[in-house]
């Protein structure tokens, strides 16, 4: 089970059927929580056309991985999937499904929530937007450093968030302008 | 020492996708003194890898801070802080 329950892969998915796939013929599972992502075909500045997602293969299968061990451990969930689409995607399609099975809603909600926010700022995954001005790889946020925080987990993946500890190679928050360049 | 070296997103665009890596360290082995000598190699990585960059990195496929010591034989990225969900 253990292999499956993270996937990557540019196919798309079925939100309906992967719930009832993970809750399966068990009893013990008195809800079910799911959170799908789509994507947005506009930004505050742009038009999006498509959204291409790069990963880190294998780091990204072993870092979700510990993140479900995490929630269950946390919140007593019982079965968790994670399906994270790669490739080029058009606005409108769906780009992830975090799916969880617990005894209780309020263990399915946080075990949901939690992933996502974990997800969002530790696996090893990349957008690039394609707009009318060209392409852009999209910037971290802080606002899901902050997300992660409420779990008490620290995070300092975006540039600017937390000063110093987790910069030792004297990084300054500066704005990652040259990156950004189409 | 040899590394494996990788890079993702904007760092793949300028340096390209990495590889096998012969590295003969003057001090302690840490990332970030990896990611000090990567920036001699050429123009490009002394942009790329610069200090005031957000580079992120992870050390055998688990994100670490730059003050891990690397072992012979790790495989080490230098990515983009990550931006999926």
């Amino acid at each position: 089970m253990a292999a499956s329950r993270v996937r990557i892969q540019e196919a798309d998915f079925d939100a309906g059927a992967e719930l009832a796939a993970l809750q399966g013929t068990r009893t013990d599972i008195g809800a079910l929580a799911s959170f799908v992502g789509c994507v947005r075909g506009h930004t505050p500045e742009d038009d999006i056309s498509a959204l291409t997602l790069e990963h880190y293969p294998g780091m990204t299968e072993r870092a979700i991985e510990s993140m479900i061990v995490e929630a269950e451990a946390r919140f007593g969930v019982q079965a968790a999937l994670v399906i994270h689409r790669v490739g080029r995607l058009q606005p409108g399609e769906r780009i992830v499904l975090v799916a969880v099975a617990a005894s209780h809603r309020r263990a399915a909600f946080q075990g949901c929530e939690f992933l996502m926010d974990y997800l969002k700022t530790h696996a090893p995954f990349w957008k690039k937007e394609s707009t009318p001005q060209g392409e852009r790889w999209v910037d971290a946020r802080v606002a899901d450093d902050e997300a992660l925080r409420r779990w008490g987990l620290a995070s300092a993946n975006a540039p600017g968030g937390v000063p110093a500890s987790a910069n030792a190679s004297g990084e300054v928050p500066t704005p990652d302008a040259a990156a950004d360049a189409p | 020492m040899k590394l494996t070296l990788k890079y993702f997103a904007s760092l793949r665009e300028s340096l390209g996708a990495g590889g096998p890596l012969e590295w003969s360290p003057e001090a302690a082995p840490t990332a970030a003194a990896l990611r000090a000598w990567l920036r001699t190699q050429s123009p490009a990585h002394a942009q790329a890898l610069a200090p005031g960059r957000a580079v992120r990195v992870a050390v055998d496929q688990a994100l670490a801070d730059e003050s891990m010591t690397l072992r012979d034989g790790a495989e080490v990225a230098f990515f983009p802080p990550v931006t999926g969900g």
